[in-house]
């Protein structure tokens, strides 16, 4: 039987997933605004596109910080204290980016409109390339001491592999955004995110094998839950092929939900991969913390249990509704709100 | 300036500024359900115009107010590590709550509701901004329901070296929670019905849509009327409050050393010599402290100076006496503004049933300067209630100088305070750029007439499973 402790660290690793797997795709989106629109009426066509939605999609990660704190307090102050930096960049980025979609189109000045393309586009780039390095090192393991402290030097966050991660993890949310696009976008400007999605096949194929390849080396990882992430890297290989096939057979539902399960592959690998530590120390295994060493007491964990059970079919149910609600695509021609 | 300083200006100037929009989003996003409402029931397009309007200013200020708290949940963890270390187990529950049933709540129908006008029917748009203002509302709830914690920690147990919750339903039913809930829930109204009469003031001095503008302002002036009853009533609660669970904070937002006299002055203003101990050119109202403290003209209240020595008994020798002057001086600014709010409503609520409103030039400038009062008074109630608690983070179980993060470094806060401050300043420019340039759009502005609406599955090729 599964224990609350357990429980808990997968409603966390589904809350980090969601997050990746929506707000993924309105990072790439964010990106794609600024490379594959040829004017602003295009740039705008792609920010309706997920006008309604981005807001509800970084609740998936308020959330998780949320959960994380309530579930595992000691893995929330040492990660959140730990990787200081990172955590100040990312809210740079999504605080720029939040208000970037709000302002940009309340006024036509051209200087007005290009510093807010800027800010999306960096706003867009930036969480996804940190968090990206910050998962890596938190499978490479970052030196935590006895009394779960934290003290990083900038090699323990910054290095090849750490960037090799933050870089493909930021090409496939621009990859599964540009997805996004055909499913959402019309005529020539679904024509190009598709061309441009087709196009970043093979680039994408490297760096994820690049990145698995390094995370073989770099982690123990394959050595801990060998089997079940073996299993999971054969079926993200069919994923990956069997989506190529679906963007070039122009069958946009299909290949979005491929993308989608890439991402969620790649995601859950990670927290598969920590488990059962949250964080791994690189002084000494005993210094690592557990879904036990880290988490809140049993009452807790059961409270928040019985809370999130009742909430969530709402909470999912309402959301599932709004994409169905704006299931129409986003014409340029017609009247857009941002 | 050391780590503790430094993480403590970071955390007052962020959340302050946080402050600033999330109670003008609680009372518009009401205020504007409101407008709507009374479109889908009376039917008449001049609703329709004001929930618009007033809708564009909402969603400059809602998208400043979304961005600038998400740092929030993230700053306990980066600043604030050994605090969350040590009540997470009680503390992170409402958090966790709160996003998954506010945020979540308000992102999703807010993005129907920007983008739902001619797509849903207009009882269910109605709904929509309804769910929204019953997210900003759930949100105020759990937020300030771990905040009462720290004011008067209630369903905890301090074990395994921390504080563990044993009674969830006793954090919900706090007393602290259920005094500063509504106080915090009217305030944030009257923020917005202010907003709106002293916008709405400035239109009607210059003559221009003249019906649209005393339209709002009816609404809003009600709305106001009832929350500042609403914030007196309940201020008085929260002091009554205040006496039995911090009295230490009640006695240094009056300046009181020693304990009073029975029945106890209150004192209007005071010159006070924290080294001292003593104060000068007191100007004392008799009575007055004893009503507010204890709902009656007599009772004496205890003074600084003998809770110091109980507090000294009981938790050990140390300074329990938080900075004076700053919780005197804010509590007298709250306090005078949220009087001002409730005469000013009444006020406006007699010109306008006199229909004298757009003759009174006067109280037309009075409420543009008003505007400010609410957002002055929320700052100034927040730096009483925060500045009052020192040295504790916890009440009784935690000081603020022992909560912060061990890892990180000064220059790591100072970096992120300055970079977080700048980028505050630029926002708070942009938004106010912002809301001139909407309000001089007016209320025609966007009166587009509606589109049709396409069938999404005629066009070849649409269906996303194709």
């Amino acid at each position: 039987m599964l224990s609350l402790n357990e429980f808990w660290f997968i409603l966390v690793a589904v809350l980090f997933v969601g997050f990746f797997f929506l707000e993924g795709f309105d990072f790439g989106v964010g990106i794609a605004s600024k490379f594959v629109a040829k004017d602003d009426l295009e740039r705008r066509a792609f920010i309706n596109s997920i006008g309604p939605y981005w807001d509800a999609n970084e609740v998936w990660l308020i959330t998780a910080i949320g959960a994380m704190f309530a579930a595992f307090p000691n893995w929330y102050a040492s990660m959140l204290s730990g990787f200081y930096l990172c955590f100040a960049f990312i809210l740079f980025g999504l605080i720029g980016r939040g208000v970037a979609f709000e302002f940009r189109g309340k006024a036509d000045h051209p200087t007005w409109r290009k510093t807010w393309d800027w800010v999306i586009l960096f706003g867009s780039i930036i969480p996804p390339l940190v968090f990206g390095i910050m998962f890596t090192a938190l499978i490479q393991g970052v030196p935590i001491d006895e009394n779960m402290h934290m003290h990083a030097g900038i090699s323990d966050v910054i290095n090849v592999y750490t960037v090799l991660g933050g870089v493909t993890l930021t090409m496939l949310c621009v990859w599964h955004g540009l997805i996004f696009g055909t499913l959402r976008l019309m005529d020539t400007l679904r024509e190009r995110c598709r061309r441009a999605a087709k196009s970043l096949l093979p680039i994408n194929a490297i760096l994820l094998v690049a990145f698995l390849g390094m995370t073989f080396f770099k982690t123990d990882m394959f050595s801990v839950h060998g089997n079940i992430l073996e299993y999971l890297f054969m079926v993200g290989i069919l994923v990956y092929i069997a989506s190529g096939y679906f963007i070039t057979r122009k069958r946009d539902g299909w290949a979005f939900l491929m993308s989608g399960l890439i991402m969620i592959l790649l995601i859950a690998s990670v927290f598969i991969g920590l488990f059962p530590r949250v964080m791994i120390s690189s002084i000494s295994e005993a210094y690592s913390l557990t879904v036990q060493s880290a988490s809140s007491g049993d009452y807790s964990l059961k409270v928040m249990t019985y809370i999130s059970l009742a909430l969530l079919p709402f909470v999912l149910g309402y959301q599932i509704w709004s994409y169905y609600v704006f299931r129409k695509r986003v014409d340029h021609k017609e009247h857009m709100e941002y | 300036m050391d780590v503790v300083e430094l993480s403590r200006i970071q955390f007052a100037s962020t959340t302050l500024f946080h402050f600033l929009f999330v109670p003008l989003s609680i009372g518009l996003a009401f205020i504007i359900a409101i407008m709507e409402t009374m479109y889908v029931v009376k039917k008449d397009d001049k609703y329709k115009k004001m929930a618009k309007f007033w809708g564009h200013i909402f969603l400059i200020n809602f998208a400043v107010g979304v961005v600038t708290g998400i740092l929030q949940e993230f700053q306990f963890g980066m600043n604030w590590s050994e605090y969350s270390r040590f009540v997470g187990d009680v503390f992170g529950a409402p958090l966790a709550i709160e996003a998954l049933l506010a945020f979540f709540l308000e992102s999703t129908f807010l993005g129907l509701w920007i983008f739902g006008w001619d797509r849903l029917p207009k009882w269910v748009h109605a709904l929509c901004i309804w769910l929204v203002s019953l997210g900003t509302i759930f949100s105020a709830f759990f937020i300030l329901s771990a905040n009462s914690f720290m004011q008067h920690p209630v369903g905890e147990v301090l074990q395994n070296g921390r504080l563990e919750m044993n009674d969830f339903l006793a954090i919900m039913t706090n007393g602290q929670l259920w005094v500063e809930f509504p106080h915090t829930v009217f305030g944030s109204f009257a923020t917005g019905a202010l907003f709106i009469v002293g916008i709405s003031a400035i239109a009607l001095l210059r003559k221009k849509h003249v019906a649209f503008y005393k339209g709002s302002f009816k609404v809003a002036i009600v709305v106001a009327l009832i929350s500042g009853i609403g914030i007196a009533l309940s201020g008085h609660e929260q002091a009554l409050y205040l006496v039995e669970t911090q009295p230490m904070k009640m006695a240094a937002s009056e300046g009181l050393w020693e304990d009073s006299a029975d029945p106890a002055p209150w004192t209007v203003f005071a010159n006070i010599d924290t080294e001292a101990k003593e104060n000068s050119g007191e100007l004392k109202i008799p009575y007055v402290l004893s009503f507010l403290s204890y709902g009656e003209f007599s009772g004496s209240v205890e003074g600084m100076n003998s809770l110091q020595e109980r507090y000294t008994e009981l938790y050990g020798p140390g300074n329990y006496i938080p900075p004076v002057k700053t919780t005197f001086w804010s509590f007298r600014v709250m306090t005078v503004l949220g009087g001002a709010v409730l005469a000013l409503s009444i006020w406006g609520a007699y010109l306008y049933a006199r229909k004298k409103l757009v003759t009174s030039k006067w109280y037309l400038r009075i409420m543009i300067v008003a505007i400010s009062f609410p957002f002055i008074g929320n700052s100034a109630g927040w730096i009483m209630t925060e500045i009052g608690r020192q040295p504790w983070v916890v009440f009784g179980y935690m000081k603020t100088e022992d909560a912060v993060s061990a890892g990180v470094t000064a220059g790591e806060v100072l970096f992120s305070l300055i970079t977080f401050s700048a980028l505050y300043l630029i926002l708070f420019a942009v938004m106010i750029t912002l809301f001139v340039r909407e309000i001089k759009k007016g209320p025609e502005h966007d009166i587009e007439e509606t589109e049709p609406i396409a069938d999404p599955f005629t066009k070849e090729g649409q269906h996303a499973f194709s």
